[in-house]
């Protein structure tokens, strides 16, 4: 073979320059355009529609509006006119667009051993073995579900119950709230949901619940909470929350009173609690780690509030403490005002023999032929200790229904592709008993079944889900059913009434069912579902990935959390790779250092270590369930913690979590709120050599109130999915190279009692006299008339001299492609094409971007108001952060006119700007913390931690 | 050994020099030129349709309105192609035989969308909105030229970002009243600019913010 010289190659190397250029020569293809054949009524071209629908909040209805272009869902909000939602939303209801596109969702069926199986095949197996089980009466039949508040499928369930009475429906949830009902039925004899209203609240004692965070109704309880804590000068009132808690949450950090303590120890503090409220009879007093005075306080403060107080036990906490948490509001006359029952919304919840570990054991007697497992992946998410992978394997005839090809499906006989919630027909019930209809947005992308579908089939029946849907709904519908159903879909929300309100009274003796309270033994060990992926289920999506998890800022990752204390005493800091060991099982996992945790505990998150998830879920974290035992899944005893002597890179957006005297956010206590309007806001009182900028009608601005704020950084995933912000994986967070536009900082003060937790949301600060602007050599970031500060793309050459003099650090560097679109490194992560707003531009690399006010939004309402010859309403322009806030934390709108909600905001004594000494004049500002200690809780004395 | 340079050489060496001075110019020049000309832009480039449709016999024989079609040109950022049931209102009485709208039947009976190519295309990064437009008086004259005597629809104007953005700055030469807007043939009585002015009082147009970047790009 002739070998190349230099001469030679460098000349091909030219001339292939030189046609790798021609290409550019071309002209782009003309873009086509595709219109109906048949245009549906009232559709218009080019404009967005919304539809109501419901979205599943681990089971419990949350309502939403679905925005779609041209039939393609593109952004999710929350329904104001559902309880369960208020207008706001989760983050995983946010990221729910993603997943529908999600091109890793499983799209055909799939035959065990087959290479190739159809719906048609599936129907015709299906239909010989359930003629054998019809014949004895559904006997070997089973079904496992997971905790189901559809009424349309539980009508299904009974039906089949009804023809087949032998067979078995089980049900898994790894996030099951057994404790609840196990608790009630101890107070009451009878399984019930029990509801908090804090709107009506003016004393609210938290048990180790996550008030605000992860209870199902959360969304709304913190809408409620903090409707209660806005203080004004004029009217300086506001409700005082005391939180006792094992592990930080988002309630102990916006707590007045917070106390850390092991879970284990909760009992024996509601114990003491119980027996100064004279529910438990006066007995020794047993030794508890919270100051006596601490709780004399909070029990002074919520006899002093009789009807007007809450005591809140967590979900992962043993029944006795809800029996006496029940017991306690019954006496404080809590019970019916603010605390409110009702029976459980989940079919069939908390009865003890329907669970997996009974299931389980008859799969291994042999008593159980047919399996059919709806929209649960038991294989992953199965406590250790039943060994339910190993017996699934040895059943003949398993069916799983499922979004994903997971774990379960692995080991089934039978994998069914399930339909997106966008994509079925169905219905849910909200965390009050409230049902609303779940309508698709779009027909099924991969022909997916909804589990209405596959019950439908169970039941021998042809009609759809939607028939079905129907079906159910008809006789509760009265005279005019089609009036009915349109309400029903227009509004969101089924207009019967049918929340199942109950009364209970606690029977007599419950302290003599209650467990005398044992120690608490060695080092304790916590499960709690993930913030961001729950139970695993969503971990396949990237921007729940990389939405900085709550009190941590840790993405694509989990991690084991332990005190200081704790973690010093084993030798540990952050990011050490240690080996947690329990019941003879162990896992590896890093551990990072949560000052506030309690000691002698450590808190493992669910939803991790993934092999079966996709291409975005697998192999991130380590998988807690490998050390969940059937019998204590929430709080186990006697683990023992080992460094391994390795570490593990974890990605955290902040590391740092001081404030340096800088006083990033102020605080003060209620009876001086009055000082801070005299201290005065901080912006605008100096002079500037700048000039001032020409207003022209409307002046946009926004004020954040961080006396609402609870931290959960639904704003910031809101906020991606409005505005097309790319998902850059863990190594490029690692390197800060994160691209959300609005980031909630986190800062922490004192310790013990006097330790404080602080969430500051940062959006663009949109400065009247803006740093970046000044620095910017092509005028690609510039201010508009109305007071944005805009940032040109097109102009954008990528200097980054803007971001390096931007004293708030909001602004976002397009590093890399990130779009996938050059080259295949970012493609995995890329959001799939139909998800993106059409209405904002997608950045490509190495241009710089940042908060634009949802510039989008304010254009859409000003064409609006232009066409009706009005000016723009006040609330009209409602940002994509504003829109998602549970705590309703953000105003936004014109500062031009005083009367307008953000102008009022701004006119408090609490209102201040950020670094207001650098004379930038944010348009962003921010309402100052609010604290109110009851005086006499606090002492010199007092050794909490 | 032999010079490398003859004298020869500073002839060539100062026409180099001095020449590529004009040549710069004339690049520089050429370059501006091309960027303005309709090569780049893609006006009046004729451009194939799946459908030989007829904006002469439509709108200028037939005199149907703009509106008939492009349903959404008052409400919506997007003017509206028109779906196939609208061409099927009348073919499917007239002219059923012709070749030219076998296209059509056929989108008609497989329930196929026809697949129209785009003539004025903005790039991905401009939000244009036809129904704020029309709301303000710009006739569709304006921007599409005289459709009404075009055969093949074409692009009449550079859309260039200084295009759009002159009438910004001034709109007032532009406007029309609000019944002129969809007319073809409109021509202005008065001197257009004095229209012009009444006009922009009467439809609340402040030039302050008009034109803001983030009028146009977001």
């Amino acid at each position: 073979m002739p070998s190349l010289n230099r001469r030679e190659l460098l000349q091909m190397l030219g001339a292939t320059a030189s046609v790798a250029g021609l290409p550019a020569c071309t002209r782009e293809p003309a873009e086509e355009i595709l219109p109906w054949v048949r245009m549906p009524e009232r559709r218009v071209p080019g404009e967005p529609a919304q539809y109501a629908s419901t979205l599943s909040r681990d089971g419990y209805g949350q309502g939403v509006i679905v925005r779609t272009h041209a039939g393609r869902p593109t952004k999710v909000e929350g329904n104001p006119g559902h309880p369960g939602s208020l207008g706001a939303t989760d983050p995983q209801a946010q990221a729910a667009v993603l997943e529908l596109y999600d091109p890793d969702r499983s799209r055909t069926p799939i035959r065990a051993g087959a290479r190739e199986a159809t719906l048609a095949d599936f129907d015709r197996e299906l239909e010989v073995r359930l003629d054998r089980h019809r014949q004895r009466g559904g006997e070997g039949l089973c079904l496992l579900t997971g905790s189901v508040t559809s009424p349309a499928a539980v009508a299904q369930l009974e039906r089949m119950q009804q023809s087949m009475p032998a067979v078995r429906w089980y049900r898994h949830d790894a996030l099951a709230r057994d404790e609840v009902y196990a608790g009630a039925r101890l107070a009451f004899g009878a399984a019930v949901e029990t509801i908090y209203r804090p709107d009506r609240a003016r004393v609210v004692l938290s048990l180790d619940a996550d008030l605000v965070g992860t209870l199902p109704g959360s969304l709304a309880y913190a809408r409620q909470l903090v409707s209660g804590r806005r203080p004004t000068p004029g009217d300086p009132s506001m409700s005082r929350l005391y939180v006792l808690e094992s592990a930080p949450t988002q309630t102990g950090a916006i707590a007045d009173h917070r106390h850390a303590l092991r879970a284990g120890d909760v009992y024996g503090v509601a114990r003491a609690l119980a027996v100064r409220l004279g529910v438990l009879p006066q007995g020794e007093r047993a030794d508890i780690p919270v100051a006596e005075k601490w709780l004399d306080a909070a029990v002074r403060d919520l006899e002093a509030h009789r009807g007007a107080g809450i005591i809140v036990p967590g979900d992962h906490l043993p029944a006795a403490v809800h029996a006496l948490a029940h017991a306690m509001n019954e006496r404080l006359h809590n019970a019916g005002r603010t605390v409110l029952h009702l029976d459980p919304v989940p079919a069939g919840a908390g009865s003890e023999n329907a669970t997996l570990a009974s299931l389980t054991d008859s799969m291994r007697a042999g008593s159980v032929e047919t399996l059919v497992m709806l929209g649960v992946n038991p294989v992953y998410t199965a406590p250790a200790d039943i060994g339910f992978a190993g017996a699934l394997t040895e059943l003949e005839y398993s069916v799983h229904l499922g979004l994903y090809a997971d774990e379960t499906a692995a080991l089934s006989r039978w994998h069914l592709p399930e339909a997106h919630a966008l994509e079925c027909w169905g219905d849910l019930r909200a965390y009050d008993g409230t049902p609303s209809l779940v309508q698709p947005l779009i027909a099924p992308l991969y022909g997916g079944l909804a589990a209405l579908d596959v019950l439908a089939r169970l039941n021998g029946r042809k009609e759809t889900a939607h028939g079905l849907l129907q079906e159910f709904w008809r006789p509760q519908a009265g005279s005019d059913f089609e009036s009915f159903w349109r309400e029903a879909l227009e509004t969101g929300v089924v207009p019967a009434d049918t929340h199942g309100r109950v009364n209970r009274t606690v029977q007599a003796g419950l302290e003599r069912r209650l467990p005398a309270p044992g120690p608490v033994d060695a080092l304790e060990l916590q499960f709690r579902p993930d913030p961001t992926v729950r139970d695993g289920s969503h971990a396949n999506n990237a921007w729940l990935q990389e939405l900085p998890k709550p009190l941590l800022g840790l993405v694509w990752d989990n991690a084991i959390l332990a005190g200081p204390q704790t973690a010093a005493r084993h030798g540990v800091v952050d990011g050490d790779l240690v080996r947690i060991s329990h019941g003879g099982r162990e896992i590896e996992g890093p551990v990072i250092v949560a000052s506030g945790h309690a000691e002698g505990s450590v808190t493992l998150m669910l939803g991790y270590g993934r092999e079966r998830a996709g291409r975005i879920g697998n192999g991130n974290g380590y998988d807690a369930y490998a050390l969940r035992s059937s019998t204590a899944p929430w709080v186990a005893d006697g683990a023992a913690l080992e460094a391994t002597g390795r570490r593990a890179q974890l990605a955290r957006v902040q590391q740092h979590h001081g404030t340096e005297d800088r006083e990033p956010v102020r605080e003060s206590a209620l009876h001086e709120i009055g000082a801070l309007a005299e201290e005065g806001g901080g912006g605008g009182h100096h002079e500037s050599l700048y000039p001032g900028h020409e207003g022209s009608r409307y002046q946009w601005g926004m004020a954040i109130d961080l006396n609402a704020c609870i931290g959960c950084r639904s704003c910031t995933i809101a906020c991606q999915a409005e505005n097309n912000i790319p998902v850059v994986g863990k190594q490029e967070v690692a390197r800060g190279r994160e691209m959300h536009w609005i980031r909630v900082d986190h800062y922490e003060q004192g310790s013990g009692e006097e330790r404080r937790t602080y969430f500051q949301p940062v959006p663009c600060m949109h400065c009247e006299h803006a740093p970046c602007e000044y620095v910017c050599p092509t005028a690609a970031a510039v201010h508009d008339s109305e007071g944005l500060n805009v940032q040109v793309y097109n102009r954008c050459i990528g200097t980054r001299d803007c971001s390096q003099n931007c004293p708030y650090k909001v602004r976002r560097f397009n590093w890399l492609d990130y779009n996938g679109y050059e080259s295949g490194r970012f493609r995995k992560l890329a959001t799939p094409a139909p998800q993106r707003n059409p209405s904002v531009t997608v950045r490509s690399r190495g241009v710089m971007e940042k908060c634009t006010y949802c510039v989008q939004r304010i254009s859409a309402a000003r064409i609006e108001a232009k066409k009706d010859d009005r000016p723009i309403a006040d609330g009209e322009v409602v940002t994509a952060c504003q829109a998602v806030c549970p705590a309703d934390a953000i105003r936004f709108g014109d500062v031009s006119d005083p009367s307008t909600a953000v102008s009022r905001w701004k006119a408090d004594g609490r209102n201040y700007v950020l670094l207001g000494h650098l004379n930038t004049r944010p348009r962003t500002s921010y309402l100052a913390r609010v604290r109110n200690p009851n005086p006499s809780a606090l002492g010199d004395d007092d050794d909490g931690r | 050994m032999p010079q490398v340079f003859t004298p020869r050489s500073n002839n060539v060496a100062r026409a180099v020099v001095f020449g590529s001075i004009p040549a710069l110019v004339i690049l520089l020049l050429v370059s501006i030129a091309l960027a303005r000309s309709s090569l780049v832009t893609g006006k009046g480039r004729p451009i194939p349709q799946p459908v030989p449709f007829s904006h002469a016999q439509h709108v200028g024989a037939l005199a149907v309105d703009c509106r008939y079609c492009h349903v959404s040109v008052e409400e919506s950022a997007f003017a509206g192609i028109p779906p196939t049931e609208t061409c099927m209102t009348c073919h499917s009485q007239l002219s059923t035989g012709s070749d030219a709208l076998a296209p059509v039947r056929e989108s008609w009976e497989e329930g196929e969308p026809l697949r129209w190519r785009r003539v004025h295309d903005l790039p991905d990064f401009v939000y244009f909105h036809h129904g704020i437009h029309v709301s303000r008086g710009v006739g569709c004259v304006s921007c599409h030229g005289r459709v009404d005597q075009m055969v093949t629809i074409r692009q009449v104007r550079s859309l260039h970002m200084k295009w759009c953005v002159d009438c910004h700055r001034d709109p007032s030469s532009w406007l029309r009243p609000p019944e002129h807007v969809f007319d073809m043939a409109w021509r202005d009585p008065e001197h257009p600019s004095q229209t012009g002015r009444k006009l922009m009082a009467r439809y609340g147009i402040d030039t302050a913010s008009l034109a803001d970047c983030s009028i146009c790009h977001r």
